[in-house]
């Protein structure tokens, strides 16, 4: 991890991205078990037809789990101060995230030097799932 | 039919979850982390940590994590067929580990519509706390389609 320095970046600078393998019905049975959810609508095809849904879709938060994996593969997680998401878009089988973030903001807050950061999950073709925004306390 | 906003102040009853690296181990399988002290205890150990880091966004999982996590909901007369997420916000004060103790104490904060009650919101803030100490606020917004 090279280290992120406040001096060194400027608003508009992008933090490294990456995209996930393809969303799976594994995925989502995985998630469920390590995030404690297990609602149908991301479990069980019978009951999301029911619902007059096409298929089961992707948590929320495994979204928002994913920009958090951006964060802290760029800094330390004790360097994060406040992390937020809107959820505006379902994810769908099949689908692969790409997750991407920017610096949009250098500030002073609580005495500390941060950044605030867009991030973005979205689909390959470029339809935004999650719009999360962060503030980072960079020495 | 819109919610009635007595429910503003609206204790949610709370709860303790204790963290264990079994389910971090999982979490971080699923969201394809590959940092060991995420879900390797000897390796968290090895980099002065108490036990696994919860990463980032555990801690909603773990205000979920009782019986009827939404019972708050059902109280104000809503389908939990209509809900959905529409924002969650954290801010962060302590890191927290496998093992520790974490009390949630929440409260719903605020009800309100848009779209002449089409879409209404419901607003519920939590205090994640460790022995007293404050290690995480956190903030949920629900929506309810009509």
């Amino acid at each position: 991890m090279t280290k992120a320095n406040f001096d060194a970046l400027n608003v508009g600078d992008e933090i490294p991205s990456f995209t996930t393998e393809p969303v799976s019905r594994l995925t989502l049975a995985l998630y469920a078990t390590g995030s404690g959810d297990h609602h149908p609508l991301h479990l069980d095809q019978d009951y999301v037809r029911s619902k007059g849904m096409k298929d089961v879709f992707a948590h929320g938060m495994l979204g928002m789990a994913y920009l958090g994996r951006l964060l802290t593969q760029w800094v330390p997680q004790e360097a994060i101060r406040s992390f937020g998401v809107r959820f505006t878009a379902i994810t769908w089988i099949g689908e692969r995230m790409v997750c991407t973030g920017r610096i949009v903001e250098k500030l002073e807050q609580n005495g500390e030097k941060c950044v605030r950061l867009e991030l973005t999950c979205a689909n390959e073709q470029g339809e935004a799932k999650h719009k999360a925004d962060a503030v980072v306390a960079l020495a | 039919m819109l919610i009635d906003k007595k429910h503003i102040g609206m204790k949610v009853p709370p709860h303790s979850v204790t963290p264990t690296a079994w389910q971090l181990k999982w979490f971080a399988k699923a969201t394809g982390e590959t940092n060991p002290i995420y879900f390797d205890e000897a390796a968290a150990q090895a980099a002065g940590m108490p036990g696994v880091l919860l990463p980032p966004t555990f801690f909603f999982c773990m205000d979920m994590d009782k019986e009827h996590p939404f019972d708050y909901i059902e109280t104000m007369g809503c389908d939990l067929g209509k809900m959905l997420h529409g924002e969650q916000i954290f801010t962060y004060h302590k890191p927290a580990y496998s093992g520790d103790v974490l009390d949630f104490d929440g409260q719903v904060t605020d009800i309100y519509d848009k779209k002449n009650g089409a879409l209404q919101f419901i607003v519920k803030d939590v205090k994640v706390s460790r022995h007293g100490e404050l290690v995480c606020d956190m903030r949920t917004v629900i929506v309810i389609r009509a």
